[in-house]
């Protein structure tokens, strides 16, 4: 029973945490419509920037902000090489992501001492200082201090963007996603809307990277490895899955749906799966999502036409 | 004059087999508050002509004017500041997944910076209920339903309104009737009529309806392989009949070889 329980426990943790990677995708997947693929690198960029200024000694609430500039940073450049040299989407993100492999690595060879992973066990993190520190640590013989402090982060990412998207920068966003030309006739440039989209969503991935990191006490370079893929994956399960339900916001859709893929992956492991076989089963996940979302989407418009 | 093309030459597939030449040293020029229907063929430039007014489309020479100011350069959404734009297709003029609420919020907004007030201001929900009652359609009962929803007509009706939300000094209408059913596009041209009297407003549509080419508007321009080959205002647009208009488009029809 307590194994079963501590599994719900991790995959809830697990899910808020990606949630915020997720939200990031959401917002240059769904509403700018740009596959953006830098997520890759900006994630462990954001584990790799905390995990350094931690060690450091800087407090853990400030390495969050530092992590989300570090990130929207990453995406400025996507969006630039975009909007500005006219490079397609999908390369600009792989190139970003080659880039920042280099850009890691640097960083941890420079101030890490020339290993490749940074450690920092039993260092102040989220977890342990602040807000974190109020919470007790278990109640049951349940370390429930991390689900508490990853529900509160993916909450304040969720209200905070759906708090933009009412803005005005916020709307204009959804409308250069939804049709370029419109912005034009608003007189407004949509590259600079682009690049504004590119910048948050891979700050929430950088921000995710370091919450991430904070849990584990440790960033490397390999963290980063099919974010992207786990991101939309949440993205497009959440947004399949709990279509139905009235009057749910699309950013409480994509929480859910990093839950729901967690949980999907956890269910697999407890049941056997080898750990090498993670990838290949978040990669045949993510076909399944897509391929149902698909369906669904035609079996809606038919009636329709 | 408010708008002014001087020597414009265009050309497409510039350096290729397939180079062809559209405008060769192309003049045309509009006065304030002109209303200019412009009717003319498939190729024949009219469409082209918004595009390089509108800035969607660079010419290899020329200059284009706009209130003796030299808009040649000026990118198509700095030319947006001062020119509204409704196209044939409804889809363009209005963001499909967003609401007719938060289409006015952002089109009342343009102009002034998009930073991180609230986009929508309750305040101002009445007067967009009062423009969009004008349009005689019931859009101000749809206000919190997403634009895709719409019908074609409600989704043009929008557009226009949307275009003329801010002071614009410039409208154009690219076809924008064309996509319409007959009863839509004909309440359609009279809400257009309607609003570009109200505020005075110069205007270059471009129509293959040639009823409202005669009906509407105080200047008629028609063009041909990138020459305007008629140019009528007040007085003799008044005689012109759709008959006459015909008449002349079968005469270049026989001239490039089309004739029966």
């Amino acid at each position: 029973m307590s194994v079963f329980i501590n599994i719900c426990k991790v995959t809830l943790e697990e899910g808020f945490m990606y949630a915020i990677l997720a939200l990031g995708l959401y917002i240059t997947y769904s509403i700018l419509d740009f596959p953006d693929l830098s997520v890759d690198g900006t994630m462990p960029l954001g584990a790799i920037v905390t995990a350094l200024l931690i060690l450091r000694g800087v407090n853990p609430w400030i390495c969050l902000l530092c992590s989300f500039f570090a990130g929207a940073f990453g995406g400025v450049i996507t969006g630039a090489l975009h909007v500005k040299l006219h490079i397609r989407p999908l390369l600009c993100g792989i190139l970003v992501y080659t880039g920042l492999l280099s850009i890691n690595l640097v960083l941890l060879y420079l101030f890490n001492q020339g290993t490749s992973i940074a450690s920092f066990f039993r260092m102040p993190t989220i977890f342990n200082t602040g807000i974190g520190k109020l919470i007790p640590e278990s109640i049951g013989g349940f370390y429930i201090r991390t689900l508490i402090v990853s529900f509160f982060m993916a909450m304040l990412c969720k209200i905070l963007l759906d708090l933009y998207l009412k803005t005005k920068s916020g709307l204009l966003l959804q409308a250069t996603g939804n049709n370029e030309q419109y912005v034009i006739m608003l007189a407004k440039d949509p590259g600079v809307s682009k690049i504004i989209g590119l910048a948050l969503g891979n700050g929430f991935a950088a921000l995710a990277g370091s919450v991430i990191a904070q849990s584990k006490g440790s960033a490397d370079q390999q963290m980063g490895v099919g974010m992207v893929v786990l991101g939309l994956a949440s993205v497009i399960v959440g947004l399949s899955v709990f279509k139905k339900i009235p009057k749910i916001k699309a950013t409480t859709m994509v929480v859910l749906g990093s839950i729901v893929y967690k949980a999907v992956l956890s269910t697999a492991l407890a049941l056997g799966l080898p750990t090498e076989y993670l990838k290949l089963l978040m990669a045949v996940l993510f076909v399944v999502a897509l391929v149902v979302s698909m369906k669904k989407e035609k079996h809606k418009r038919r009636p329709a036409a | 004059m408010i708008l002014e093309l001087n020597n414009v030459i265009k050309i497409f597939n510039e350096g290729t087999i397939d180079e062809t030449v559209l405008f060769r040293n192309f003049n045309f020029s509009v006065n304030q508050g002109e209303f200019v229907s412009i009717i003319g063929s498939n190729g024949s430039g009219k469409t082209t002509m918004l595009n390089l007014i509108c800035g969607s489309e660079r010419a290899q020479e020329g200059r284009i004017f706009f209130e003796g100011k030299e808009i040649t350069a000026l990118s198509e959404y700095r030319r947006a500041a001062f020119i509204g734009r409704v196209f044939q297709d409804p889809k363009i003029g209005t963001c499909a997944g967003m609401t007719v609420l938060e289409n006015m919020a952002l089109a009342d907004n343009k102009g002034q910076p998009f930073g991180l007030k609230f986009a929508i201001n309750r305040k101002r929900i009445d007067y967009y209920r009062s423009l969009l009652e004008q349009c005689e359609m019931g859009l101000e009962n749809r206000m919190h339903l997403k634009v895709g929803s719409l019908s074609g007509g409600q989704r043009q009706a929008l557009a226009l309104v949307i275009a003329n939300m801010t002071k614009i000094k410039l409208l154009i209408l690219d076809e924008h009737t064309a996509a319409l059913d007959p009863k839509s596009s004909q309440t359609m041209m009279y809400l257009t009529d309607k609003l570009i009297q109200k505020h005075g407003i110069t205007t270059l549509m471009v129509t293959h309806n040639l009823r409202y080419a005669v009906e509407y508007g105080n200047r008629l321009v028609m063009m041909h392989e990138g020459n305007i080959i008629k140019n009528l205002h007040e007085q003799e647009k008044k005689k012109t009949k759709v008959q006459d208009l015909l008449d002349t488009f079968n005469a270049i029809s026989i001239e490039s070889g089309n004739g029966v």
